[in-house]
């Protein structure tokens, strides 16, 4: 290890804080991670310990870096949208939303009645499948070993409506600029339909399985608080503020994709713990199963694309037989298409919390710069103050409720 | 929303930027937390306008939860050198966000507790969303690139 290195990581305020004087308890330096299993994935944390109390926790993210807002600005927009699946890889059509409504917003292109539905419906499926990896790998850490099991069941059938919508299971990039990627296979009403209606009661299942296990209320009530004020002053979003009464969800206060047409509350409870926000997810998976349900009966007919030939890859029939649809094909794939210069911010509501893409154009076919503002990296910065004088026992618990995800954290 | 470090207001695609005098960011941070409500630093970010100067924009978006809006706040800082006072004093929120502008553009936030390297390697050499920084890195060369 070099000199300057060996001075920066004395930097750290965990590690440089000694006790003073004889009287000061021992404390010791431990090093969690980067490979602990219920971090789940790369994260490391230097805690400092004074005897099972956690006196000051530091993380250190990083170690997941891709230079995925690099690699955008050296695509265009539309192979840059292949890298957004990448960075949130539990609620990747999330990502895939908010880089097209970004984009489309620069481009100020109308985007049919059709598309909005079908992108509303695929994501609310993402975050079903996103808040049953959380559940299953959170109750896991905690000690609640076969819940894991069911929701891995469910997490399953999301995955073959996925594949059957796109072809991928878990890299769809389903969603595409100007629409969505294809018209949806023949059967799917039967499929998404036969899915959502057997949900709910298996939603039921997994609380009754939880709640009557008092090792779980023991484990999880009273848990990992976190003060309101410390929250909106750390800028954390999503469950984490729900689970503290206040209803801040994008879809409500400034909704996008049409979803002021959909009827659903926003969960909330008080109590501000790891139970509280075990209790907003299962509610908003029952919310979501609503919004898929009136996105399934509703769903309107009409075109999956937006008419704009200079944006939208032209149908294969068309391609064959009109030499228009031909040019416009060749030029798109080849050298993209030109966005108008400006800048925009867009934020929707993933199932972690406010993600939001701050694209600036330049004019060129290529985005110059692409910001992904993303919530597991401002929920993170909550864990020194939730961790701090807590059990490390508790920490497990802790971690798992703030449900991030490390590709999330570092893009 | 008039406050004297505001320099120009613009508004484009329904949202608004101020553009700020640097020297007041942080008066002009605490004047829209504490008279404007906006309660929360949404995100902070910056853009390398390489060879352009000013070189650096820092970007501040916030957010009021009260009165349901987004606004955008930009201080443009020179290439040489570039520094701008940190508003960790008004948002904690700010910390890790100026460390990781810090890291991948190289603009130090002054009065920040703790100004290192949050997602690249500590000792890594350069800031990779400069623009005049190959995508492949310093290390690796390619002969058709």
């Amino acid at each position: 290890m070099n000199k300057s290195l060996e001075d920066n990581y004395s930097t750290i305020a965990a590690v440089q804080e000694q006790p003073a004087g004889p009287a000061a308890p021992r404390r010791m330096t431990l090093n969690m991670g980067p490979q602990h299993p219920s971090t789940h994935g790369v994260l490391r944390i230097v805690l400092e310990l004074e005897g099972e109390t956690i006196r000051s926790a530091a993380p250190d993210i990083g170690f997941l870096h891709t230079g995925i807002e690099k690699q955008c600005e050296a695509l265009t927009y539309a192979k840059a949208l292949t890298l957004t699946d990448r960075v949130d890889y539990l609620a990747n059509l999330s990502n895939n939303l908010v880089y097209c409504l970004t984009v489309e917003k620069l481009l100020q292109i109308e985007i049919p009645e059709r598309a909005q539905w079908l992108r509303v419906m695929m994501t609310e499926l993402s975050r079903l499948n996103s808040h049953l990896v959380w559940l299953g790998t959170h109750a896991l850490d905690i000690g609640a070993m076969s819940i894991f099991f069911y929701c891995f069941r469910e997490r399953e059938d999301i995955l073959r409506i996925l594949e059957m919508f796109s072809g991928q299971r878990m890299m769809t990039s389903y969603i595409r600029i100007g629409g969505v990627a294809l018209e949806p296979p023949r059967g799917w009403e039967k499929a998404v339909g036969k899915f959502i209606r057997g949900f709910p009661s298996k939603v039921d299942e997994y609380e009754n399985l939880l709640d009557s296990n008092p090792i779980w209320g023991i484990r999880t009530k009273g848990v990992g608080y976190i003060s309101l004020e410390d929250m909106l002053d750390l800028g954390v979003t999503g469950p984490m503020l729900r689970g503290a009464g206040l209803a801040l969800d994008c879809r409500r206060t400034q909704p996008y994709s049409s979803y002021e047409k959909f009827n659903f509350d926003v969960a909330t409870r008080t109590g501000n713990d790891v139970y509280a926000r075990y209790q907003v997810r299962l509610q908003e998976m029952r919310e979501s199963a609503k919004i898929i349900t009136q996105a399934l009966e509703g769903m309107p007919t009409g075109p999956y694309q937006a008419d704009a030939p200079h944006v939208v890859l032209p149908d294969r029939e068309k391609m064959k037989t009109q030499m228009e649809a031909l040019i416009y094909h060749f030029k798109i794939v080849t050298e993209g298409f030109r966005v108008p210069a400006g800048e925009v911010y867009q934020c929707i509501e993933s199932p972690r919390g406010e993600i939001g893409y701050y694209i600036v154009s330049d004019g060129t076919a290529k985005p110059y710069r692409v910001y992904m503002r993303t919530p597991s990296f401002a929920n993170l910065m909550a864990l020194p103050v939730m961790l701090k004088d807590t059990l490390i026992a508790d920490s497990i618990a802790s971690l798992g409720s703030m449900d991030f995800v490390l590709g999330d954290t570092d893009r | 929303m008039s406050h004297p470090g505001i320099l120009e207001t613009k508004e484009a695609f329904g949202e608004t930027t101020h553009i700020v005098d640097p020297a007041q960011i942080v008066a002009v941070c605490r004047y829209f937390k504490d008279e404007e409500k906006f309660i929360r630093l949404s995100g902070l970010t910056a853009v390398d306008w390489h060879p352009s100067e000013p070189r650096f924009e820092v970007v501040y978006h916030l957010h009021s939860v009260d009165r349901n809006a987004r606004v955008r706040l930009k201080c443009k800082v020179h290439g040489e050198q570039p520094e701008i006072d940190s508003i960790y004093s008004v948002w904690r929120a700010a910390d890790w966000h100026e460390r990781e502008v810090f890291d991948l553009f190289g603009i130090t936030f002054r009065n920040h507790p703790n100004m290192v390297r949050i997602l690249m390697p500590l000792d890594w050499d350069g800031h990779p969303l400069r623009k005049d920084y190959p995508v492949h890195g310093y290390k690796y060369s390619y002969p058709n690139e």
